[in-house]
């Protein structure tokens, strides 16, 4: 199908595509993508947002979309922007809305063999133990002084109450704690929003799943990330829930109001930027920080509850240690070469992983030597990934690799397309057991509304932004 | 018609319709609780009183919605009807609205925002004509 990006998007080398710098663009866009993956990405309005963050003020060296890109609000999903401290700015639609979404992945001492006549029993009992579904209610009830820890410190509070260990917080990106946050600068409403959902999975694409590793492609760094093959993983995807949502949607507004000469210009309102250096821009990166400790304290309950249930099924020897956390709807502060100088800017990743490459000091000790892990979750039953970062990242992608397989089916055509009774059948012919709070949004994240998120990794793999590690099959699902 | 669904890849995409501003905001609230679940199989068993004012029509829908979402998320709502509602030409809005606990109903997904992307409030033969993205 012919699109108005045919003539503009111009190959640069293999699975690297680029739309020239013309107009309003400070910078290039630069596509990572396969000539397959990009004919879908153009169909929809993805590249004229990648083109938008490409005009915003103060943008480095090129705008970035990666291969498992499609339209978002502001920054397309999968949009990878670096902004200079001075003159640049912060976006909260260049965020999103579930601020800190991420995934973290988790090793059990157990193997497929072991844990398959008893996946129906495990998924139950998770299901049971992790609340789960819309507005899914925690089992946690915290202090007014619980949750300002929450939101200052992060997995401090969980390790001090019992929730995490050392080891845990030493593998997790920012220690799971982002020095930047101050959650003075939540507003009650979100406050109140998030109050009784921490510990809890949501609905909407976030979920739980038992794997196993199928397929090894690196042995030493597998080895190093305490990856065997046919051993049983657990991954969990879910974000910031209300509290995050509702800091996006108020920020979003206040820029709105103080700004509004500049947000009333903008190709779409969800672009909205507050200057870096201004009073508002500093603001928000408080309460986007204050939010991710949330997400990353979410998860972390989460890995509490799962621990538990892991006891009760298979008892007291079970051990579950955590690979690494990964966020990958964030902004942080990162120090890139640029122009043959070393700079601090504020990267802003939308549904785009962190890939820091060997030696960064912000990685792991354990890991350091070889590059962060990665994890690439695929839809709801599909395989999964798990890559290292590379060096090659640094000097591409402002250190950043793809999130997932993205969507490429809405989900009105999903309803229309697939059955529930359907979806589940193929799940278990599969050999996946699936339990989700509502049986009516199955349909809706069925394996065929996604893109081939096996295609999306292969790209990573031959650019070099994220190197193949091993390939993790689902078992079970727990689904919101 | 009170309202259509519209293709959008990831999320939901929603036209509300109606004769008056007032009419496109309850078809608007009454499109996305559906997207949930369904709003007529919904009890009245909660009243909750709306009082908002904005800068002009598209952020006072927005602030209209979000409201509605916030009300899902703190005290379980989810809609039935908007039973009362009134909008002056100087933005400012009164509604009443009813539901029940959404924890008695088969909810399929989770709506995380209201967003401002393709947001217009239209003029058409027939009266207004709303479309709305909110982010799954």
């Amino acid at each position: 199908m012919a699109t108005k990006w045919d003539e503009k998007v111009k190959k640069v080398k293999e699975d690297i595509y680029q739309v020239a710098k013309e107009g309003c663009m400070n910078v290039p866009v630069k596509i990572f993508a396969s000539e397959k993956l990009l004919e879908k990405i153009k169909t929809d309005d993805s590249i004229q947002q990648g083109v938008n963050m490409a005009c915003m003020p103060g943008i480095q060296k090129q705008s970035i979309m990666m291969s498992d890109a499609h339209q978002g609000y502001g920054f397309p999903v999968g949009g990878v922007a670096a902004f200079d401290l001075e003159n640049g700015c912060i976006s909260p639609g260049g965020i999103g809305f579930d601020i800190n979404c991420g995934v973290r992945l988790l090793t059990t001492n157990l193997t497929k063999k072991e844990v398959e006549g008893k996946i129906k029993e495990l998924i139950n009992t998770l299901f049971d133990n992790v609340p789960s579904g819309v507005g899914s209610e925690a089992t946690i009830r915290l202090s007014d002084e619980d949750y300002e820890e929450v939101l200052n410190h992060g997995l401090d509070w969980c390790l001090k109450e019992g929730y995490a260990t050392k080891e845990d917080i030493d593998h997790c990106e920012e220690n799971g704690h982002m020095k930047t946050a101050d959650a003075s600068k939540i507003s009650p409403r979100a406050k109140k929003r998030g109050r009784g959902q921490l510990g809890t999975l949501g609905a909407g694409n976030h979920f739980l799943e038992i794997q196993f590793v199928e397929e090894i492609f690196n042995d030493e760094v597998a080895k190093s990330f305490g990856l065997e093959k046919d051993n049983v993983v657990v991954l969990i995807h879910t974000g910031s829930r209300g509290l995050g949502h509702q800091t996006c949607s108020d920020y979003l507004k206040k820029i709105e109001d103080e700004y509004s000469e500049i947000v009333d210009k903008l190709p779409e309102k969800d672009l909205a930027y507050a200057p870096m250096n201004s009073q508002l821009g500093k603001d928000y990166l408080g309460a986007m920080s204050a939010a991710a400790n949330y997400g990353w304290c979410n998860r972390q309950l989460i890995t509490h509850f799962t621990r538990k249930s892991f006891e009760n099924v298979f008892g007291e020897n079970i051990k579950l240690n955590l690979v690494y956390d990964v966020a990958h709807n964030i902004a942080k502060l990162e120090e890139y070469e640029i122009d043959g100088k070393k700079k601090e800017v504020l990267v802003h990743r939308k549904g785009a992983t962190r890939s820091f490459g060997p030696g960064h000091k912000e990685i792991p000790g354990v890991y350091r030597g070889i590059g962060q892990p990665i994890f690439i979750p695929g839809s709801m039953g599909t395989s999964s990934w798990v890559l290292v970062g590379t060096d090659k990242a640094m000097n591409e992608t402002f250190s950043s690799a793809p999130h997932g397989a993205g969507r490429m089916m809405s989900r009105h055509e999903a309803n229309k397309r697939f059955t529930t009774e359907g979806t589940i059948r193929d799940l278990e012919k599969h050999k996946i057991y699936v339990k989700a709070a509502s049986t009516r949004g199955i349909t809706e994240e069925a394996p065929g509304a996604y893109k081939d998120v096996d295609e999306v990794i292969e790209i990573a793999d031959t650019v070099g932004i994220g190197k193949k590690v091993a390939r993790l099959k689902p078992m079970g699902v727990v689904k919101g | 018609m009170k309202y259509k669904y519209l293709e959008h890849t990831a999320d939901a995409k929603f036209q509300a319709f109606g004769s008056g501003i007032d009419e496109v905001f309850t078809n608007s609230a009454l499109a996305m609780f559906n997207i949930l679940g369904k709003t007529s199989e919904v009890k009245i068993k909660k009243t909750y009183k709306i009082k908002l004012k904005a800068r002009n029509y598209e952020r006072l829908l927005l602030d209209f919605l979000e409201e509605l979402l916030f009300l899902l998320d703190t005290e379980d709502f989810f809609l039935h009807e908007v039973i009362k509602i009134k909008i002056s030409k100087k933005f400012e809005l009164e509604a009443v609205v009813v539901g029940d606990d959404y924890k008695n109903y088969d909810l399929k997904s989770d709506i995380k925002a209201v967003t401002y992307s393709d947001m217009k409030i239209e003029k058409t033969k027939k009266g207004y004509a709303a479309t709305v993205v909110v982010d799954i």
